[in-house]
């Protein structure tokens, strides 16, 4: 059985499978599937984004937030806010609440440079009730506790986008495709092996040259851009928000769903957010305990698979460009001596 | 002056002197090595030339500027790259991906490089793996490129940190105990490449409490006991001074009470 | 009318401090910080007001809910905290683990209880005291001194017992005190139990004060008493006692000028000061970093 599955999973087949999980996407809403069905699967996407967002944060920086709910709530508020009073276009509004997230997360992040581990996480939670606090309170801003109502849908080219004509959910579609490939360049570069040296060894990374404050920071903001997107979505598709939505729950949810997928994984997210959101719709007689069974994923997964259900380590070889196959091929076996870099030393002389 | 030169720096932590006015130099293409019983101050001393601790009093100067009271950032910038005693791989990332890691200091692309995927970020990232791939197979983990740093041996580990800091563009490397736990003959293979090393033209600083691993590969020997220097010179030299007999006599006696 | 609201603040502050003890004792020992540690302080209070229910009387009802309480830290760490440590997980792990537990802890409090706020019996209620036009309520001075009298047995028990010599050891360094034969799970155990039996009374002389429970109420409890904790250095005892004031006196100042809404809000302000202006809280020390 094992055989087959590890015969099933080889590299060569991934392509593949991607193609035809991504072909039944988007055909599935052809299906007829019902407004409830694919209001959960929108769901399902919100999600996968937010913990799209978390994951580069806590999932390959290592730094745990605990506060996330917060970056959702000011992209939600913000494209809310801005479309109800000035009637800005969803995708205008949208950009202008990622950005508000951006720089806030940026101020959080700049106050606790000096924070690690769990000092950093209390308080970023400390900075998620204090925003939740100022929805609830500024009133005439945010409606305090009423809320925002009647968020006009997102249209493109004039064309309003529902959830009858399945435009919601082809939006979702291309915003979760363009946050994860976003995430796939950064991560596949100098920057992401920075954020993953962190998160293995800090101070081993200080000594790489690795200005590690720095890349903190920009873990932050761009995980935080990308709760700011999903937020302003979530306001458009559901068409009401109130601080009742961005609660520690939601934040321990998203957190839930990183550590159920797998931290530093993308397959994780998806298949995370699926069984989380999915979870509570599909057994009704447990919907009462759902918070308890998220309390009781974060403490089993903690002590018997810490590195999630879909974290494994990749069997494939690393992936060499074909640039490189080539300038090594050329190379041979010929032998190698080390020489000191003298590069900077002439600039210094001349 | 010296290509580092190091000028009677100090370190207590509360009232213990753990360095105490400790001075040596180094020249271009030198090894030199800092023995010492185990306490001695020794790792100490690295952590005060690569920026983990500030330095009391004293002052470090590579290339004839001052390095000390830097962050271990612009230490590494500078050209000083280490390893450390207890073994501080990414051991969840791949042998390749460590030394990667090694070259982003010398990695020049923005973020918006990364982004477009723009010709500058292939031509550093091309250029980056085919150097990490040629120190890799130099130190004989070129068939290892593959593997998660964990799954190496203890050897092929502390190799792999050596690879690691000789990827940062390094000009001085400061090997913290590299032969610790080592077999005798994996410990001499590293003891030759340490010498191609320095052949090729890097200046090394070696720290190890067994004399009798640097006495043959050693340009000069400092030795430090309770956070001072004792003894200093030649390799023959230094074994016969009777302080520091003394100092590893009493120092093995120690040990071995607290064991 | 702010001497009034002074010593309102100090008689809160001194529950505060009976919370943020159970923080730091297990901070200082393991180095982690207990998230469930609130929502233990919610079970306490349900417990008590479980087994006046069931018409055991008000005194056997809080003995009972203190070894209860206990036993749930104890339970705790055997189950959840001790197979991480035996595993060397990361330290990230223990958190997310204490994170999840208080989550298991107030959701079944939700669903046993119902999460509405429920009437709590009032403690040692003999009116007012006027002194010099402060009006102290009896049960105000009852908090204050059971708060001090359990954190002065605290310090006893840390300073001049065996097992608090123990649990000086491990805060010290866990491997040395093992080595010297120190049974550390026993220790840390010990400390769980402390920990929760000081919820449980905290939980029961706020509830009294306010004579209302409900199963939330340890999240923003837990993280006043957490900023306290913090302010006075995390895994200091009388720090924990200074913060804990400091946090009652400034919470209960904000209540009278600003309103009841911003109450909660200048804890969380205040704990965001302190973690980034001195991290190391008032009277810690900062380590020395090992490479």
């Amino acid at each position: 059985m094992k055989n087959i599955l590890s015969q099933m999973l080889l590299p060569q087949f991934h392509k593949f499978y991607i193609a035809a999980i991504i072909l039944t996407l988007i055909f599935l809403p052809l299906l007829g599937l019902s407004q409830y069905v694919l209001r959960i699967m929108i769901m399902i996407g919100i999600y996968a984004m937010l913990a799209m967002g978390l994951n580069m944060l806590t999932g390959y920086t290592g730094q745990v937030s605990l506060g996330h709910a917060a970056f959702y709530a000011i992209g939600a508020y913000v494209s809310a806010l801005l479309a109800t009073t000035l009637q800005l276009n969803f995708f205008i509004a949208m950009l202008a609440g990622v950005v508000v997230a951006a720089i806030s997360s940026l101020l959080l992040a700049l106050t606790t440079l000096r924070l690690t581990g769990t000092y950093l996480s209390i308080a970023t939670l400390g900075y998620g009730e204090i925003i939740r606090m100022i929805l609830l309170n500024w009133e005439p801003v945010t409606n305090g506790p009423l809320g925002v109502r009647n968020i006009p849908r997102p249209s493109f080219l004039g064309y309003e986008l529902t959830l009858a004509n399945n435009g919601i959910y082809y939006l979702m579609l291309v915003l979760l495709g363009i946050i994860s490939l976003l995430c796939y360049l950064i991560i596949n570069s100098k920057i992401g092996r920075a954020f993953i040296a962190i998160k293995e060894d800090e101070l081993a990374a200080q000594f790489m040259g690795i200005k590690t404050t720095g890349y903190k920071v920009l873990a932050f903001v761009i995980s935080a851009s990308i709760a700011g997107a999903a937020g302003s979505f979530y306001a458009h598709m559901i068409r009401y928000i109130d601080p009742n939505t961005f609660t520690f729950d939601t934040s321990i949810l998203m957190l839930s769903i990183v550590i159920l997928g797998g931290m530093g994984t993308f397959r994780g997210m998806y298949v995370g957010a699926a069984i989380l959101i999915a979870f509570p719709e599909a057994l009704r007689f447990l919907a009462a305990y759902r918070f308890v069974v998220y309390g009781l994923i974060l403490v089993l997964m903690m002590r018997f698979r810490p590195q999630g259900l879909l974290g494994w380590r990749s069997s494939n070889p690393y992936r060499l460009s074909k640039q490189v196959s080539e300038m090594l091929a050329q190379e041979g076996n010929r032998e190698i001596t080390l020489k000191p870099f003298e590069g900077k030393e002439e600039a210094v002389k001349g | 002056m010296a290509f580092l030169e190091v000028k009677s720096i100090s370190k207590h932590f509360g009232g213990l002197m753990a360095v105490d006015q400790v001075s040596f130099k180094i020249e271009k293409g030198e090894i030199i090595s800092i023995i010492g019983p185990n306490g001695a101050g020794k790792t100490t001393i690295f952590n005060m030339l690569t920026g983990v601790y500030s330095i009391d009093a004293g002052e470090i100067d590579f290339e004839g500027k001052p390095i000390h009271n830097r962050s271990p950032q612009e230490v590494v910038s500078s050209g000083i790259s280490r390893t450390f005693q207890n073994i501080r791989l990414f051991s969840n990332m791949r042998v390749i991906e460590n030394v990667l890691v090694g070259t982003h200091i010398d990695t020049h692309y923005s973020f918006l490089d990364v982004l477009l995927r723009t010709k500058k970020y292939k031509k550093y990232e091309a250029e980056n793996t085919v150097k990490a791939v040629e120190i890799l197979r130099s130190i004989g983990l070129g068939d290892r490129i593959h593997d998660y740093a964990d799954s190496l041996s203890y050897g092929a580990q502390r190799k792999l940190e050596i690879a690691r800091a000789i990827a940062t563009n390094a000009k001085v490397l400061l090997l913290d105990e590299p032969a610790a736990g080592m077999n005798p003959q994996e410990s001499e293979e590293l003891l030759q490449f340490i010498r191609t090393l320095r052949d090729g033209g890097y200046t090394i600083i070696l720290i190890e409490h067994d004399m009798s691993v640097v006495m043959n590969i050693s340009d000069r020997i400092y030795v430090i006991d309770h956070g001072k220097k004792i003894a200093e010179g030649l390799p023959d030299e230094v074994a016969n001074n009777p302080r520091v007999i003394a100092a590893y006599l009493g120092g093995e006696k120690k040990y071995a009470e607290n064991s | 009318m702010i001497v009034q609201q002074i010593f309102n603040g100090l008689a809160l502050g001194m529950s505060y401090a009976l919370i943020a003890v159970g923080y730091s004792l297990v901070f200082g020992i393991l180095r982690l910080i207990n998230f469930s540690h609130g929502s233990v302080y919610a079970f306490g209070a349900h417990m008590v007001l479980m087994f006046v229910s069931m018409n055991l009387g008000l005194i056997p009802a809080i003995f009972l809910s203190i070894l209860l309480t206990g036993l749930l830290g104890m339970l705790i760490d055997k189950t959840a905290l001790q197979p991480l440590r035996k595993k060397k997980s990361i330290p990230i792990a223990g958190l997310i683990t204490t994170i999840g537990i208080s989550y298991i802890i107030q959701n079944m409090l939700m669903i046993l209880f119902g999460s509405e706020r429920k009437p709590f019996p009032a403690l040692f209620d003999k009116g007012m005291i006027n002194i010099l036009s402060v009006q102290i309520s009896s049960t105000q001075v009852f908090m204050m001194v059971v708060s001090i009298l359990l954190l002065a047995i605290m310090t006893f028990v840390i300073n001049k017992t065996k097992i608090g010599l123990a649990m000086r050891a491990l805060s010290q360094n866990v491997k040395a005190a093992h080595l010297m034969g120190i049974n550390v799970n026993f220790v840390v155990i010990f400390t769980f139990f402390l920990g929760g039996a000081s919820a449980a009374i905290a939980g029961t002389l706020i509830s009294g004060y306010y004579q209302i429970v409900y199963p939330t109420m340890g999240f923003v409890a837990g993280l006043k008493a957490f900023s306290a904790a913090v302010l006075g250095g995390i895994g200091v005892l009388h720090g924990a006692v200074i913060g804990g004031l400091i946090v009652g006196v400034s919470e209960s100042l904000a209540a009278a000028f600003l309103g009841g809404t911003y109450r909660d809000a200048v804890s969380f302000i205040v704990l965001i000061i302190v973690l980034v202006l001195k991290p190391d809280g008032l009277f810690g020390k900062k380590g020395i970093m090992k490479v």
